[in-house]
């Protein structure tokens, strides 16, 4: 019933899952690198900053991660050239517009649920810090975000699970990571349902776990108040 | 008190809300059930997206030869042709529409693969189309050993694309996309070098009135492609009369009528048509 799983081999099961778990790696640091700098600028002095932050996550977080990531391809890659080091090996080229597609779109949210951190961070705390002299970015990254991230993992994890599953929108710039071999055994082999369970179980695998170990950390490291 | 009322109401709404899916529900499946038991429609599963084969107009009509094959032979079944109710099938979907009873037949590219004979019955075939190129006016893209060191689009996880990576070129580089048209605005850009599928499929993007003269079919046959229709599973009254349709529509020469009107115009040299149940592989 399952011999099918082992005829294919570019990409073979394990190696389209792997791809799936690189895409989720290096978005997931890139959308955290990424979306803190957003945060930052979102509680920032300064209006410009601030004024770009909402922009950006207003007008990002409300685009279909299709769109985005087909535009990477389209309109990033066919118009303006853009080949991520990468002219003459589609591989790479794909996979890394589809992890800036990702990036892009995750950060919006990975902003939004450290923003929500940082209101945790009782105001005092700033004033006292600013009161005793330290520059914004001290006030934030010595006082505001340490307290900050350790309230938000539980929302980031249900991000980063997210984040996981938005992988599969990699296959329609051909990215050749699960979704991408699903439609392939589904366009060979005529067991629909089937392949869609293999699918569906693969990515619980894969989220079931992460999603458990956020959520023990998220307890254990929980600001006591 | 207030928050109350507003309760009541909410409540209300959302029973009215209930009430009201459940008549949708009810109501489509009873059109459903009508449609094919009382034998005045028939319900034929095509492709929407493939100009040449299966095609939506913007103006709401279905234009192409997977069409023009579909309604002869509904003719030959005793449907007219505004009896007809088409239905789009895409790839994934088609055994499933088959053996759940959504539609009757599907013409919609449909390749004969031992694979799908084990979920669905064929009838034909009624043309076999071969793997091929689409490639600018001025390529030199003569053979298959050409594509190596080329860039080639398809789309994602069909066949041609499989193909590509396992037999022909593994080596050339593939962007696999999600539709033909984003494929071709690629090739028109010079993004990639070559559009690859089924020559039928290629012919008739090849013949639309926007890239009429830029591109042309390289003519390699790099696969056998025999398009059949696909029946439910042991529906063999139905498959009888579909075979003899393709016959008769051979025979009177309809078949070589509409090969020409919808892939015209684009260098492609058609197969002379199949005989039924001879499938080349």
């Amino acid at each position: 019933m399952f011999d099918f799983l082992s005829d294919y081999d570019d990409p073979s099961l394990l190696g389209a899952f792997w791809v799936t778990v690189q895409l989720t790696v290096f978005s997931a640091i890139g959308s955290l690198i990424w979306g803190t700098l957003l945060a930052a600028m979102r509680v920032s002095p300064v209006p410009l900053m601030r004024g770009f932050g909402t922009a950006y996550v207003n007008i990002v977080r409300n685009i279909p991660l299709t769109v985005i990531i087909v535009f990477t391809s389209l309109g990033l890659a066919d118009i303006f050239g853009v080949t991520m080091g990468a002219p003459d090996d589609f591989k790479l080229k794909y996979f890394r517009l589809a992890v800036l597609g990702l990036v892009a779109y995750t950060a919006a949210f990975v902003c939004e649920a450290i923003r929500s951190g940082i209101n945790t961070v009782p105001v005092g705390q700033a004033e006292a810090a600013r009161a005793i002299g330290l520059s914004f970015s001290q006030v934030l990254r010595l006082v505001v975000l340490p307290q900050a991230f350790r309230s938000v993992i539980g929302p980031l994890a249900n991000v980063l699970i997210a984040l996981t599953k938005n992988t599969t929108v990699a296959a329609t710039i051909g990215v050749a990571e699960a979704a991408l071999l699903m439609k392939e055994m589904i366009e060979n082999e005529a067991q629909t349902l089937l392949i869609g369970a293999v699918f569906a179980f693969g990515f619980v695998v894969l989220t079931l776990p992460t999603g458990l170990f956020l959520g023990w950390l998220s307890k254990r490291l929980a600001v006591k108040r | 008190m207030k928050l109350r009322k507003v309760s009541a109401a909410a409540a209300t709404a959302l029973v009215l809300a209930l009430t009201a899916t459940a008549c949708g529900g009810d109501d489509g499946g009873d059109s459903n059930g009508s449609g094919s038991g009382g034998g005045d429609k028939i319900k034929i599963g095509i492709k929407y997206d493939q100009p040449g084969l299966g095609l939506k107009e913007p103006d709401g009509s279905f234009s192409g030869f997977d069409v023009d094959v579909a309604t002869y032979v509904a003719k030959e079944l005793g449907y007219e042709p505004n009896q007809i109710e088409w239905v789009e099938t895409k790839s994934a979907d088609r055994e499933n529409a088959l053996s759940r009873g959504d539609v009757k037949m599907i013409a919609a590219t449909y390749s004969i693969t031992d694979e799908r004979k084990q979920k669905v019955d064929f009838a034909g075939p009624y043309l076999l189309a071969h793997q091929d190129l689409l490639v600018k006016k001025d390529s030199d893209i003569t053979k298959a050993t050409d594509l190596n060191d080329k860039k080639l689009c398809s789309v994602t996880g069909s066949t041609s694309a499989q193909n590509v990576k396992n037999d022909f070129a593994p080596k050339a580089q593939l962007s696999e996309r999600g539709g033909y048209s984003e494929c071709l605005s690629a090739l028109q850009s010079g993004a990639v070098d070559a559009l690859t599928t089924d020559d039928s499929i290629l012919a008739g993007y090849a013949a639309q009135d926007q890239y009429k003269g830029q591109f042309k079919l390289a003519g390699l046959k790099l696969s056998n492609e025999n398009y059949g229709i696909g029946v439910k599973k042991g529906d063999s009254a139905t498959l009888d009369k579909i075979n003899k349709a393709l016959e008769k529509m051979v025979s009177d020469g309809s078949w070589d009528k509409a090969v020409k009107e919808n892939f015209g115009p684009a260098n492609y040299k058609n197969e002379p048509a199949p005989k039924i149940g001879q499938i080349v592989q």
